[in-house]
């Protein structure tokens, strides 16, 4: 294998039409006949549906039908669960259209379909549909009284507990010299995309067969439950993948819709498309983040960790969705993060209210961890009179300690370990890049009405879930190659990345690639996807071995034509040789060889966030001056695109500890409705950003030594920011516990209250 | 109704409902699906066009508004063959990754270097805070457009 291409900061082949408004997303398709799905939702957080009447939405011009419960005779399909499906989540799965209850603002309740989306719209103003409400359940706290519940016949509102275990931390807390407790929280996010989701579903009676287009992240997993829920031979269904703008772990998973719009093209045997508007994104895409931490560490008096133990709060909303208690799990597994903690014993506690379900949100449970955890740290730090940098260094996990045993958490049985790094090296590589010991002495100044602060945090991210992934190549007629891929593109750039895999591992120019696809249920046998910052080393290393059995395929035809043996065939640039003869390459198009590649093994990449702020007292705002994370990520297939997931990964963390917040009220009812109450990043916010990517130590679980890496500039922003703010307003005693930091809780922090 | 106005140097009519949006006509009507609708309330600037050369928000006009304009989307901004020099460079920056905010981002910075091809980068931030972007975090697109601002120099209006 070459080194030509992986590493090198090669622009994007996608871009190319993107940047020409050439891509094709969803909604940009069309076909005749089509109509139109928008859907109606509850209005209420929790209540009884007493009556659905849809005779007069059907007078309504340009409408064909109205969809609703009544309509699936065969009863309404349960949404099952993906990652961690355990048999205690069961009464909580979602089912497809809300029938005998509603239990968040957004539910899906029917579906009209019409002949465009404005007179859909217009009809559901005529549905009627009468709610009795009951009391809401607006948090955890009032989840945990269950006085009212959202699911009677489990008698609570709480779905599980899960216990993250490491030696005996109660021993450990008896015989501990010092220890601290706190209450932290995080704010309610989401993933969202600034495409909208989207489905197109296209029936054919007289084949029987079924095509989706709009298919994202997990196109297989999500045919498999769409086959069952809608009874077809999986053979039956083709999920396409088209372009796709954005995923952050929250686009792509199954949800209500995902049956919706299929079936609605079946019932009325004519295509159907559905495009959610930015108000239904909101409030019907997987929320995620929302947790309450009380915890307390124990340490020696010198400032080695001993132990961790406390309780975790998830408000998971109504119904846990495919990969709802991925976040729950994370937030109690990896609360040690990077450091070495030998005893652990924290309960996360998964609580459901009537708000929209969690899923994953890009670093699931760990933005939530590292928040707790490093707060604590310079808390605890300070109490013990211990400069915070040497009371990191004196705990992270060092290279002699790899691989580096985690908590063991139940009852999911997730038992893991980290893979390799010296996580110290990556703290003090980041320490000099912010120039940390120059920009020390300002640290708590009050400079020209601002208040300056330095904070850092160190993070691990989890990369490369199993089990497998898959990945084909085929020799075009030109004597080029196709990759076909089972991972998906959530526009993370696939395409590129994979081209120069492919060429390095075929030991081909880079425009012999002639193709990547991904995504589609057509390509591969069989196919995962794109999470967990998955999809470079587990499709990489399945084009690996893709590569070495076509190769094998290549040699065996050679031997064949050229009457020789396969090993004396010479495979040399688009010519297939032996002894002075050959053939070209192109002969053999049409050849094409699968890969694998099987992992249970997890990748950790690892690394530092160090930020400089400046925060003005009297407005509460906290303005970034330097911001710089450095990470080894094993191996950098390309650092260009590489840059840009840590650095938008980077701004989305920071998104979450200023400004994001997925507010309710006391009724459940949802406040947050649109782009100008639920606050993203723009580009005045965040302009210093600094990454530097390091390879120090590859990932000795796969071929390519890559691990994952798009999740990390996440992970760490919540408490390098948090940090920062409590030391520039280390005047007023602030301890920032709670994210977002808005102005208002600024002025909360300096002793001042809202006029 | 009917309404007629020029779209990328074509002249267009269209029978349309009084409520569609332009975003809508351009995309569903007259099939121009780079201009992107990403909120419908006017805050993500997705479909931002030019209309009589200013920077627009497609989702907040209503079609029949654009009587008689003429209208700028990214298509009429691109090539057949290869990138503008904007375009360039934003691929050569890392400008974007899913693609979805993009034309925005072409068609309101190209609105930008045309008026003030020597914008500094705090100019660049103000402008293209109007247009929300989930995946780079902004940092690639502001030195992009830095960069391009070269090519638009001698040809301000």
């Amino acid at each position: 294998m070459k080194n030509t291409f992986i590493g090198a900061p090669m622009e994007r082949r996608e871009d190319l039409r993107f940047l020409r408004g050439r891509g094709e997303y969803v909604d940009d398709l069309k076909v005749d006949g089509l109509l139109y799905a928008v859907i109606l939702r509850s209005s209420v957080a929790h209540g009884r549906i007493a009556s659905l009447d849809t005779s007069a939405a059907l007078k309504c011009p340009g409408v064909h039908t109205v969809i609703t419960a009544k309509d699936m005779p065969g009863g309404v399909p349960i949404i099952p669960m993906r990652l961690q499906p355990l048999p205690e989540f069961k009464p909580y799965e979602q089912p497809v259209l809300a029938h005998d209850k509603v239990r968040y603002v957004g539910e899906p309740v029917a579906v009209v379909l019409a002949e465009s989306v404005a007179l859909g719209e217009d009809a559901l103003e005529a549905i009627g549909l009468e709610i009795e409400p009951l009391p809401a359940i607006p948090d955890h706290a009032r989840a945990a009284q269950n006085r009212s519940l959202l699911f009677e016949s489990t008698g609570t509102n709480c779905a599980l507990v899960f216990h993250a275990r490491k030696g005996d931390a109660d021993a450990a807390f008896r015989d501990a010299p010092y220890r601290r407790r706190e209450r932290l929280s995080t704010g309610r996010h989401y993933g969202l995309t600034m495409e909208p989701r989207g489905a197109m579903a296209q029936w054919n009676a007289e084949t029987g067969r079924l095509i989706v287009s709009g298919a994202a992240k997990v196109p297989f997993f999500n045919r498999r439950i769409l086959a069952k829920q809608i009874g077809l031979p999986e053979t039956a269904i083709e999920m396409i993948e088209n372009d796709v703008g954005g995923g952050y772990g929250a686009r792509g998973e199954f949800y209500p819709e995902d049956f919706l719009i299929p079936f609605a093209a079946r019932y009325v045997n004519r295509p159907v498309k559905w495009t959610e508007d930015r108000r239904e994104n909101l409030m019907a895409m997987n929320h995620a983040r929302e947790a309450a931490a009380d915890i307390e560490i124990a340490c020696t008096r010198d400032g080695t960790i001993l132990a961790l133990r406390g309780d975790i709060h998830n408000d998971m909303g109504a119904y846990m969705r495919t990969n709802g208690a991925v976040g729950a799990r994370n937030v109690c597994q990896f609360l040690a993060g990077p450091y070495r903690v030998p005893h652990v014993k924290v309960d996360s506690h998964l609580w459901m209210t009537n708000k929209t379900p969690v899923g994953t949100y890009r670093g699931p449970g760990r933005f939530e961890s590292n928040f707790f955890l490093e707060r604590l740290i310079d808390m605890v730090a300070a109490d013990l009179g211990i400069d915070r940098l040497e009371f990191r260094r004196r705990n992270l996990v060092t290279q002699a300690e790899q691989p580096y045993p985690i908590a063991h958490v139940q009852p999911t049985d997730a038992k893991d370990q980290y893979d390799s790094g010296e996580y110290a090296a990556a703290f003090e590589q980041c320490l000099r890049e912010i120039g940390w010991h120059d920009k020390a002495k300002l640290c708590g100044r009050l400079v020209e009405g601002r208040y300056h602060g330095l904070g850092v945090s160190c993070f691990i991210e989890g990369g490369a879930a199993g089990p497998k992934e898959t990945a084909r190549l085929e020799i075009n007629d030109d004597g080029t190659f196709s990759v076909y891929l089972g991972t998906t593109s959530v526009g993370q750039g696939v395409e590129t990345i994979f081209a120069q895999i492919a060429a390095d591992a075929l030991e081909v120019p880079i425009d012999r690639i002639r193709h990547v696809h991904h995504g589609s249920t057509h390509y591969v046998s069989e196919g995962f996807g794109a999470y967990h910052s998955r999809s470079t080393v587990m499709g990489g290393s399945a084009l690996l071995d893709a590569t070495k059995n076509l190769n094998a395929a290549i040699r065996a035809a050679g031997a064949k034509r050229l009457r020789c043996d396969e090993a004396a065939i010479a495979i040399d640039g688009n010519k297939v040789s032996s002894d002075g003869r050959s053939f070209p390459l192109s002969e053999l198009a049409g050849l094409t060889a699968e890969g694998t590649f099987h992992n249970h093994h997890h990748t950790y990449s690892y690394g530092t966030h160090a930020a400089h702020v400046a925060v003005d007292p009297r407005l509460g705002q906290i303005e970034i001056i330097d911001y710089v994370v450095v990470q080894d990520v094993g191996r950098a297939v390309n650092p260009l695109t590489l840059r840009g997931q840590v650095i938008g990964a980077v701004v989305q963390g920071l998104g979450g500890a200023c400004l994001e917040h997925l507010q309710y009220d006391e009724e459940g009812q949802f406040l947050t409705g649109s782009l100008a109450d639920y606050l993203l990043p723009t580009a005045t916010d965040f302009p210093h950003l600094r990454c530097v990517i390091t390879e120090d130590y590859p990932s000795p679980n796969n071929p390519l030594g890559a691990k994952g890496a798009g999740e990390g500039g996440i992970i760490g922003a919540g408490g390098a920011l948090a940090n920062a703010v409590a030391h520039a307003l280390a005047t007023f005693g602030a301890e920032p516990r709670v994210l977002p930091l808005t102005p208002s809780k600024v002025w909360e922090l300096v002793g001042r209250k809202e006029a | 109704m009917k309404t007629r106005f020029d779209v990328n140097g074509r002249e267009v009519e269209v029978a349309v409902e009084p409520r569609l949006t332009l975003a809508d006509c351009l995309r569903h009507h007259l099939r121009l699906t780079g201009t992107h609708v990403g909120c419908e309330h006017g805050v993500c600037g997705a479909c931002t066009v030019l209309v009589d050369g200013e920077a627009v928000r497609s989702c907040l006009m209503l079609a029949v508004q654009a009587e008689g304009s003429k209208v700028v989307t990214v298509e009429g901004l691109s090539n057949d063959q290869g990138l503008t020099p904007l375009q360039a460079s934003f691929r050569k920056h890392g400008a974007l990754q899913c693609g979805f905010c993009t034309p925005g981002m072409i068609t309101t910075a190209h609105a930008l270097l045309s008026e003030e091809p020597d914008c500094d980068a705090d100019r660049v931030r103000e402008v293209l805070s109007g247009n929300l972007c989930r995946c780079t975090g902004y940092v690639s697109i502001v030195e992009a457009v830095l960069e391009a601002r070269a090519a638009y120099k001698g040809s301000a209006r």
